[in-house]
């Protein structure tokens, strides 16, 4: 029973990676722009919920939901004024401002609330956990899971039921051709990444629960994403999920031979599905 | 009366490359325009000034009078001037279905065109709405793309090449919807390389030649020597 148990724990911690991915993916396959600071936002959004539960001792899910509009402003602002600035032809330019934000939001970060690590702080929920027979598992990892579930299916719903979705799809697929439509394309974008910022804050909320952050992680959480990402297929959010799921298993069945090589064998995990599918499990018909 | 369009001196270039000497244009309310010329003539070239995919000074394109010139292209469309682009561009995540619905996701008042009149005009796309756009025939594919104009009852429709690629039947169907099209009192330019099918449906001609006018006039009144002339240059 020991492989089930690291198979659903892994299954579950995917969900996390999930949630670090789901904006990402979103963003790349609106625009095809991969935004460097995305982890960094992440440890951003963790640090004003902290904050809010710092400064009104509010509940972690509460005060998340009041960061999560400031958050979609800030994503807003970042698109309207500075990536759509940037976004052409060349992939370069829009790499190497979303690279300097990310240097910019460390060091600004750490400026603000010093290299300390920190925990948002989420009392008896911390340690509960349920027993489903066979296996038990912590409550935390599996709201965690169900979160990434809903939102995602909620994107997925927003993409695919609404005129706002097949906004974002006719100018993922011709920008020109959509703007003859009468759609703002620099707007359904700074819309799409205001969006993104939003699981952002998703994913802050149950980073900072589950783990102490500091100001310097942010990278290793954007890896993450961009594997689960890229095995999921890019633009595919439920590719995404399962390639959470995917990082999240070879992590905890790494873990349980050698806890040395938890990290390892995520990595590893990405690389082999490369090379059996270069484009990913579920990749897009159309690019 | 003000024209419904009206270029005035246009211009227009890619990079160093000028494509549009001075191009001057007129749309009445309601009426049939085709502009003609060979490959390279520039036409696509003016409906892409007109439609503010290029950008121009504001007063070198009138709209009912007022400089459209600076607008950008949702700014155009929003104005009631609706494009069929060169190459019908569906969408190719959207279905049919959703290809005309995006169409009319910007709708000026409640005009005559709906999902229902799209369909009762090309009953095909009634059994294909849920395809993928791409997956029609060429000639289905042209009517998504006439239909998806029409979707916002645009008081303008610029149509480029609407018949390229197809069959002569085809060519035949779609160009059999034009009279409803201009029944609800919208404009029709359209960019036709076929000088007898452009002389028999416009009212009036502009034929184009190295990014300039070289003739215009009543369809009408045009001989073929002057066409000819116009077209080919008078080297020809
Ligand atoms: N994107 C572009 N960049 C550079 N030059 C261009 C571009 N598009 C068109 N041109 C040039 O501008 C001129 C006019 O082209 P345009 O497409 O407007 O002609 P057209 O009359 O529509 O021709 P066709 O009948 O082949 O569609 C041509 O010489 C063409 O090579
Ligand atoms: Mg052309």
């Amino acid at each position: 029973m020991i492989w089930l148990d690291t198979i659903v724990q892994g299954i579950l911690l995917g969900g996390l990676y999930a949630l670090f991915a789901a904006g990402l993916s979103l963003v790349f396959g609106i625009m095809r722009l991969v935004n460097l600071a995305h982890g960094d936002l992440i440890i951003f959004a963790a640090f004003a919920i902290l904050l809010i539960v710092g400064s009104t001792g509010l509940n972690p899910f509460l005060a998340a939901l009041l960061a999560a509009p400031v958050m979609f402003a800030v994503g807003w602002a970042l698109q309207a004024f500075v990536l759509n600035r940037v976004l052409g032809r060349d992939i370069l330019p829009p790499l190497l401002v979303t690279f300097g934000l990310s240097v910019a939001l460390q060091n600004g970060l750490l400026e603000a609330f010093s290299a300390d690590s920190q925990r948002i702080r989420a009392g008896a929920l911390e340690s509960a956990s349920i027993d489903l027979g066979p296996v038990t598992v912590g409550v935390m990892p599996l709201l965690t899971f169900a979160s990434a579930v809903g939102a995602i299916f909620l994107l997925n719903r927003l993409f695919y039921t609404t005129a706002l979705g097949r906004a974002f799809r006719a100018t993922s697929d011709d920008a020109v051709t959509a703007s003859l439509m009468g759609i703002n394309p620099r707007s359904v974008f700074a819309i799409a990444t205001g969006l993104a910022m939003v699981i952002v804050t998703l994913a802050a909320l149950y980073l900072g629960m589950r783990s102490n952050f500091d100001p310097s992680i942010g990278p290793a959480r954007l890896i993450y994403a961009f594997e689960a990402v890229i095995i999921g297929g890019l633009g595919s959010l439920w590719g995404t999920l399962l390639g959470g799921a995917i990082i999240g298993v070879a992590q905890t069945i790494g873990a349980q031979i050698n806890p040395e090589w938890q990290i390892l064998a995520g990595h590893i995990a990405f690389l082999v599905v490369l090379l059996i599918r270069p484009r990913g499990l579920f990749p897009r018909a159309v690019d | 009366m003000a024209a419904l369009l009206e270029t005035r001196g246009l211009t227009a270039q890619y990079g160093q490359f000028k494509a549009l000497f001075g191009v001057d244009l007129q749309v009445a309310p309601g009426e049939c325009v085709a502009i003609i010329g060979a490959n390279g003539a520039g036409k696509t070239t003016l409906m892409r000034s007109i439609t503010g995919v290029l950008r121009n000074a504001p007063e070198m394109i009138l709209h009912n009078g007022i400089p459209i010139g600076a607008l950008s292209a949702d700014q155009v469309m929003q104005r009631g001037i609706a494009m069929v682009p060169e190459g019908r561009r569906l969408f190719p995540s959207l279905s049919v279905e959703e290809n005309l619905l995006i169409g009319g996701q910007v709708r000026r008042g409640d005009g005559r065109w709906t999902l229902e009149a799209v369909y009762t005009l090309f009953p095909v796309l009634r059994e294909r709405r849920r395809s993928p756009g791409t997956a029609l025939s060429g000639g289905q594919q042209q009517m998504v793309a006439i239909g998806r104009a029409l979707m916002s009852n645009p008081g303008l429709l610029l149509c480029d090449e609407i018949s390229l690629g197809l069959a002569p039947v085809v060519i035949r169907d779609i160009y059999a919807a034009l009279p409803a099209i201009r029944e609800t009192g919208a404009a029709v330019v359209i960019v036709e390389q076929d000088i007898s099918r452009a002389l028999s449906v416009a009212d009036r001609i502009y034929c184009m030649m190295e990014g300039r006018v070289t003739l215009t006039g009543r369809a009408a009144d045009m001989t073929r020597d002057a066409i000819h002339a116009a077209y080919f240059g008078n080297a020809a």
